[in-house]
């Protein structure tokens, strides 16, 4: 039986466990600390936690200030406001100047399930991607999200981490080691290669098997680093593979689909014809309340449905 | 040690030179910030060269008190004083705004010298001045932090969290200085949004708070060190006027950013070499 965590949980720890070994990581909330699960932090170092209250903005723009004299840190909040509220002090006083301020959105995209579309980020990569010098990362498991929690305090410049609040398997071993820019191949295939972030990782490996009984062989990639995108996985894949997919708990306008749409149209890095491109995702569409995988069954990001949907693309490639 | 009056004499003197310094490095003929760099020039000059904890040969020491523009548009000013200091040459206060200058339009610490933060969408320099009082404190450092803001500025409502943050953190090492030039890019700053009482406003906000002549230099110098001897956040509400020093902006919207002929730049000139000679 595999071991279900919420992202969000493997972080608190891991935050934690950082704050032992970096004096310079600070923590700052925005009263949602037990949410974002930096509760653990501020109990064990609380002379490095401040929460703000509820001013989001506020929180990030202090946050670039201690960055400036020096401090890492990890400012936290729903991927919805760190994002949407935060965007022109994330713009102006972080990204610009590159502090290294990490910025950490929890409860992202449509996992974080009954809130409705108030609270459901659906559009966070794409704001963050968009701004120079920024870093995404988008954990797909536990165990990476324990890794790039240290990882992303090394990283010299700002960075946008992705959390979810929806129980995923692990999906890599104690002997994995994650680094930032460099996508992982989970499964290899032949036919047809898809990329997925964050939650959508299991979902694709589980669309993949079902792909396979209908002897469609999928490579799947973890595209844990949105950006800076490994680029080299995604023309390795375009050079092999009829017909790509991107699947993501997000806007299928800007996020991973966008990225690799970007990657694989630059006629000067082509090896070859350019394949197919199948961008799944929310479709320039709101969220609403509902269960997580009513959520994510209403958008056809279920196993089955991933398959189903690349069957039917494959189909269309293939003529 | 208060201020001496010759150390007045000193700083007026810096001022008129300022003062000149802002309006000749905008020149003629380009849409510039007059007005509310004009209307600082008293109370960065203040700062930089009597209050501050600071050493121009080493602006990156990690002990020297910070200052934030968080009027980033006033930059001049603070270019002004920094070029003065000699942290870069005097020259190169002619290469504002131009493409591929240190100089940027709006404070951007990764291209200046002496900037410390980047600034310039109003509202956001409180909170950024809080961090780095609050990174001090972890690291147990002693050094001040100075954020000037615009009247105008304080309708923006991230001003207002900061200020409860600055409060409720207790930063004695944080002090705001109000520049209430009482305009803003179009009209009154009383106009879209009310500021009145603004003195009462920030005490109620759990700061310590003093109301002064921002022109006044030894008013000012008197108001900086009684910020600094406070047990909480201390904003000083300086009583401006927008483009002082040159008669054609003084109390005008207009020149809050805007353009001048070749002709009225000699005008402003001749006005404040005029003044500059008075206080020599």
């Amino acid at each position: 039986m595999a071991t279900f965590t919420e992202t969000r949980f493997a972080y608190g720890e891991a935050l934690r466990d950082l704050g032992a070994q970096r004096p310079e990581v600070v923590v700052l909330d925005a009263d949602l600390y037990n949410s974002t699960r930096t509760v653990l932090f501020r109990d064990a170092f609380p002379n490095r936690f401040l929460d703000v209250g509820i001013s989001e903005a506020d929180m990030v723009s202090t946050a670039a200030g201690m960055a400036a004299c020096g401090l890492i840190p990890y400012a936290n909040s729903f991927a919805m406001f760190i994002t949407g509220v935060c965007y022109m002090p994330i713009r102006t006083q972080i990204a610009y100047p590159a502090l290294p301020v990490k910025l950490i959105g929890s409860s992202a995209g449509l996992t974080q399930g009954p809130d409705g579309a108030s609270h459901q980020s659906l559009e966070d990569i794409a704001l963050m991607r968009v701004l120079p010098n920024m870093a995404v990362v988008s954990p797909a498991d536990a165990v990476e999200t324990r890794m790039a929690t240290a990882a992303i305090a090394d990283w010299p410049g700002p960075v946008y981490m992705r959390l979810g609040r929806y129980p995923v398997p692990d999906l890599f071993g104690p002997d994995y080691r994650f680094e930032i820019g460099k996508a992982v191949v989970m499964r290899e295939g032949g036919d047809v290669a898809i990329f997925a972030t964050g939650h959508m990782v299991w979902k694709a490996l589980d669309a993949a098997e079902l792909l396979a009984r209908d002897r469609i062989e999928a490579r799947v990639v973890n595209v844990s680093t949105i950006k800076p995108l490994d680029e080299a996985a995604v023309r390795d894949a375009a050079g092999r593979f009829p017909l790509l997919v991107t699947v993501e708990e997000h806007s299928i306008i800007g996020g991973l689909g966008g990225a690799v749409a970007e990657c694989i149209s630059d006629p000067r890095a082509a090896a070859g014809p350019q394949p197919a491109l199948l961008r799944l995702g929310v479709r320039d569409q709101f969220g609403e309340s509902g269960l997580a995988d009513e959520l994510l069954a209403l958008h056809r990001l279920t196993g089955p449905q991933i398959a189903e949907d690349v069957r039917q693309a494959f189909a269309l490639v293939k003529g | 040690m208060p201020a001496s009056p010759s150390q007045l004499a000193m700083l007026r003197r810096r001022a008129a030179e300022m003062r000149w310094h802002i309006v000749a490095m905008m020149g003629a003929n380009k849409a510039h910030h007059f007005g509310g760099s004009l209307s600082a020039a008293d109370i960065v000059t203040a700062l930089y060269f009597y209050k501050m904890r600071y050493d121009p040969a080493n602006p990156g020491w990690p002990q020297r008190d910070r200052f934030i523009m968080s009027k980033g548009h006033s930059v001049p000013a603070q270019y002004a004083a920094l070029a003065l200091l000699g942290v870069f040459p005097v020259e190169e206060l002619a290469t504002l705004k131009r493409l591929g200058s240190r100089l940027q339009g709006h404070p951007a610490m990764r291209y200046t010298p002496g900037i410390e933060g980047c600034t310039g969408a109003l509202g956001e320099g409180l909170s950024y001045a809080n961090g780095m009082a609050l990174a001090g404190r972890i690291q147990g450092q002693d050094y001040r932090v100075y954020c000037l803001l615009g009247d105008g500025e304080l309708h923006e409502g991230q001003t207002w969290e900061a200020a409860m943050t600055s409060a409720r953190q207790c930063l004695a090492n944080v002090v705001a200085i109000i520049d209430r030039n009482g305009l803003k890019a179009m009209d009154e700053t009383a106009c879209g949004k009310s500021l009145d009482p603004l003195p009462d406003r920030w005490a109620a906000f759990g700061w310590a708070v003093r109301e002064i002549d921002g022109h006044d230099m030894a008013a000012i110098c008197e108001a900086l060190d009684w910020a600094t001897d406070q047990d909480r956040p201390a904003a000083i509400i300086a009583n401006t006027v927008k483009g002082k020093g040159v008669s054609l902006f003084e109390g005008q919207a207009k020149f809050h950013n805007a353009p001048i002929t070749e002709a009225q730049l000699q005008q402003a000139l001749d006005e404040l070499k005029a003044a500059l000679a008075e206080e020599a």
